[in-house]
Order: structure tokens, then sequence, then C-alpha cells
């Protein structure tokens, strides 16, 4: 017999699996909106889920699951993504609740008339085998790698988190200011309410004022699943948020500081994931009581330094790390260093190797390097670029880098030089480029 | 171009400053959309302009609804916003 993972954990139909403008979203009509969109999803067997609206987002995925169909996140919602995820998957289908112009026909813009009779059968149970999503991440080749995600296991890991948060299963609701297509965003804040019984809500706020108007219409326990860049601006907003059972934070390293003084000003703890695609959530901690990571329930570490993995629980077969840690036992390690290639910016990963690519495939760029600023320990720090392109403007490179990259990547600022310090090798050193970038700033203060 | 209000030239600088713009403050289109195409700002940006907003003018910016996003559809828009809401 095949093991099977349900589709929803929650105790009873009658619980909520959202909140909607202060009204609850019971799991019987949830599960009724996904069978009946189910039945009208575009052909294919995979369907790349666009919606913003958490809540339409989580009901296509039920949906895609019960359609044996295999969800697509693209890197980002941007054309040249949505090309890419086409390619890879000819025959794939859409679902989306903004436009979408490049998928075409593919499309299947979010119907506003599911609802009907409410769901009164057992909660379907699903393959725990079946690769319900496949997830993107930005090799450090510049080609976005595909990672399958298996049922049974997306349903193991969101129930270690919430173990992990020190949540009650079945007892809390979840705001997000991440997007649901992200892998952090959608372990949090999709997969840990439905799997573990939870509700969410189906926003995205992006202004503190935003994020505390949505926790007022959320029950408690209310649990805020964030990054970084948005604790800080709730921290300096000075505002009150409603009573938080946890804060969540990932994507981004988090600054013991900044953790401290979000936990004196809203009352709660401040909980931080760490995880990588390929391999998903894996380890978590509280910010300000320790510095060691814990592994997820069921989550063994393997090997140390530079060259690890895990393995075990709801990870599938033997996934190796990047980062630089210290392993302290099967279950601790601390975070030593990132890796080098690796970028991130307000929660979106890339690497160098990737948007210097980009930055070099533009016609009339003769040579460029994206750089990170020094002492850009800051969260929501943006990259810069130095580009070599005599016969073109700044606006004309930043509109072509545009069409290509996810604007959270576009430099800021791109500086035009007559040629970048590369040693004979062709290797362009840090340091020149920290010359470089001192440089820039004195210009700039002129 | 349409020429700056004080007021609208004193936001200019401030979003400037606040998300280090390559454009300089007197050349931005008052009525040219702040997102995208416009300016090329992104959501990034704007939290850390509510923030300066917030601090120099004691203005909470929102979001979260049709009308509230008209306030950033130009720099017009959220300099009367700001103007009309300031406490500071």
């Amino acid at each position: 017999m095949t093991a099977r993972s349900p589709l929803v954990g929650h105790a009873d139909l009658g619980r909520p699996v959202a909140w909607r403008d202060g009204a609850p979203v019971s799991c019987a009509r949830f599960l009724a909106e996904a069978a009946q969109l189910a039945e009208r999803l575009p052909a294919g067997a995979h369907l790349v889920n666009l919606c913003e609206d958490r809540y339409r987002f989580a009901v296509a995925l039920a949906a895609a699951l019960l359609a044996g169909k295999t969800s697509l996140f693209p890197a980002s919602r941007h054309d040249a993504a949505l090309r890419r995820a086409v390619a890879a998957h000819p025959d794939c289908g859409a679902i989306a609740d903004a436009p979408a112009p490049v998928l075409g026909d593919r499309l299947l813009d979010f119907p506003a008339d599911l609802g009907g009779a409410a769901w009164s059968g057992p909660v379907p149970a699903i393959d725990a085998q079946r690769v319900a999503a496949i997830v993107y991440t930005s090799g450090s080749t510049g080609e976005p790698r595909p990672n399958a995600k298996r049922w049974g296991h997306l349903v193991a890991s969101a129930r270690a988190e919430c173990a992990a948060l020190g949540l009650t299963a079945g007892d809390f609701s979840v705001l997000g200011t991440v997007p649901p297509q992200h892998m952090y965003g959608f372990e949090s804040t999709v997969l840990l309410p439905l799997a573990a019984g939870g509700a969410l809500h189906p926003g995205r706020p992006l202004f503190p004022r935003d994020v505390q108007a949505a926790l007022e219409r959320l029950p408690a326990p209310r649990v805020l699943v964030t990054s970084p860049l948005h604790i800080r601006a709730c921290v300096e907003a000075d505002i009150a948020l409603p009573p938080l059972a946890a804060i969540v934070s990932a994507a981004a390293p988090l600054a013991v500081e900044l953790a401290a003084a979000a936990e004196r000003r809203f009352a709660t703890r401040v909980m931080e994931i760490y995880g990588f695609t390929e391999a998903g959530q894996v380890a978590a901690r509280r910010t300000t009581a320790t510095q060691n990571w814990r592994m997820l329930d069921g989550i063994r570490l393997l090997g140390s330094a530079a060259d690890w993995a895990v393995e075990g629980g709801p990870v599938h077969g033997r996934v190796p790390g990047s980062d630089l840690i210290r392993r302290l036992s099967d279950t601790e390690f601390v975070l030593e260093g990132r890796a080098a290639d690796l970028v991130n910016v307000a929660g979106k990963r890339a690497s160098l190797g990737e948007l210097n690519r980009a930055l070099t495939a533009i016609p009339g760029v003769a040579d460029g390097a994206y750089h990170v600023p020094e002492g850009a320990g800051r969260d929501s720090a943006r990259l810069m670029a130095f580009v070599v392109a005599p016969r073109l403007t700044r606006r004309e490179i930043l509109a072509a880098l545009r069409r290509v990259l996810d604007p959270a990547f576009l430099p800021r600022p791109l500086v035009l030089v007559e040629r970048l310090p590369r040693a004979p090798t062709g290797k362009l050193p840090l340091e020149a480029l920290r010359a470089l970038e001192r440089a820039a700033g004195r210009d700039r203060d002129r | 171009m349409t020429l700056h209000t004080p007021f609208e030239a004193e936001i200019a600088r401030l979003i400037v400053e606040s998300v280090n713009l390559e454009t300089p403050a007197g050349e931005i289109d008052p009525t040219a959309p702040l997102y995208g195409e416009g300016l090329g700002l992104d959501s990034i940006d704007m939290l850390e302009i509510s923030l300066a907003i917030g601090k120099q003018y004691g203005v909470a910016l929102r979001a979260d609804d049709e009308a509230n996003r008209q306030i950033f559809a130009s720099l017009r828009n959220l300099a009367q916003h700001v103007e009309r809401h300031r406490e500071k």
C-alpha cells in the first residue's frame, strides 16, 4: 500500500483554513473550491501557479494535487522566468489572479465563481511520493535548477516547523509578507497552515501600517512570517501590533540586535528559519537565545565545514549544503559563513555568476561585474555594478537588465567605468572592486 | 516636463537620498509612475521611502487598498498625500 498524506491537517472540516476580511473560510469550503477548480484547470501535467492572493494560491495548489498535476513556481514572475518554465515544460498550463500576457492561451484567470456545496466527504489523501511542486533556484552556472518537492515530505516538513516554532497544531493564524512562490513563503505561509491545521491571511502587506491592519483581522495566536527588512521597518515605524505568538524570519541573516529590539517592542519571540531551496527548511533557532541552529525533527546533519549534507525526515535523499558551517552534533550547528557566490536581496536569492552573465550578455556591454558593497550588513542592501559600455547610457543598461532580472537585482548604483581592474588571470580581486566602490563613493559626494 | 512645487522637490530629494537613486531629484517627472517602468522603484524601495517619510513627517503610509495605492502613482500624488497628512 502506498503511503498517503492528507491534503489538509485540520481536525474537522469546520475549522478555518483562512481568514478573509475578518471572516473564516472553513476547510469544507476550501476543499469544495479546490475540487471545483481541479475540474477546470488547463490541460497538461504541470501548472504554473502565479496567484498573488495567498488563499487563491492555496486553492490552486490543492486543485493541482487533486487533478494529479505538479505545481511550478518560476524564480520570478518576470517574462524571462515564465518563458523558461514554459520551455522546460511545454505542456504546462498556468493560473494567475493578475495579467501575465506572455503565457497566452495557457493561462486560466482564477475563477471568481468558485463555491457551491461545501465538501462533506473525508479529507482527500495524496500519494506521499507525488511530486507536488517544482521550485526553481539560481544555480551558480546561471541556469535555474529545478527542485522537485514530494507531498509527503512537504507535509512532514510543515509539521516539524510547527513544533520547532513552538506552535500548537490546529490553533494558529499566519500572516506573510513574503510571496508564496518562493520556498520560504511556500513552506511557512501556505504549507504550515495547511498541514498543521492553522489558518492563513490571503494578503501580503507591505508597509508596517498594512501589517498592523492585517494582523488585527486575524485571531490569536498570530504568527508573522516575514524577513529582516520588514522586521526593521516595523520596529522603526514605532507602531503597536496585536499580540504575536511568534515572528518568523528567514531569507537573509537577522542581526541579533534587531531580533532583540523586535522581541522587546512586540513582546514576542523572534524565530529564525534556516534552509535552502534544494533541501527546504532544515533548522530553526530563537536568535536572541542561541547562535546554534537546531535541526527540524527527523533531519540529521552529516559532515562539517564546507562539506556537509542533510538527510532524513522531510529531506528527500541526501542533500549537500553550500554555506560554511561548524557541526556541533547530529542535530546542531553554527553557521560560519554564507556561500560567497550567493546573494540575497530582501529574500530573493541569486548567484553573482548569474547576475554577471545577464549583465555582460547585454549588447554593447564590454565587461561588467556585480559587487556587494562593503559594510552591506544591512538586510536590504542593494547590489552595485561596474560596467564597461562606452556607447550605452546607464538608463539603457538598466532598461535591458529590467527585461531579464527581478527588479530586486537591478544594481544601485550602476557605475560606468573605462575598464575593470582584472588580474592577468581575468579574475576580479575583491580588493580591487572595493577600491572602485570607494572611488565611486567619492565622486558621488563631490 | 512639469516643474516641481517646493514640497514635491523636498519629497523628490528624500526619495533620491533614501534609496540611493541614480536620477537627480530635479529630474524626477512629478507625474510619472514611481513604480516599475517610470522611476523604476520596487516594493523594497517603497518600504525604505515610507520609513523616511514616517520619520520626517510623521505620516504612516499604507498600500492595502486601491485608494492607498494611488498615493504611489506619482511623485505629485505622494507629495500631496504627505503634505495633507503631515504631523511634523
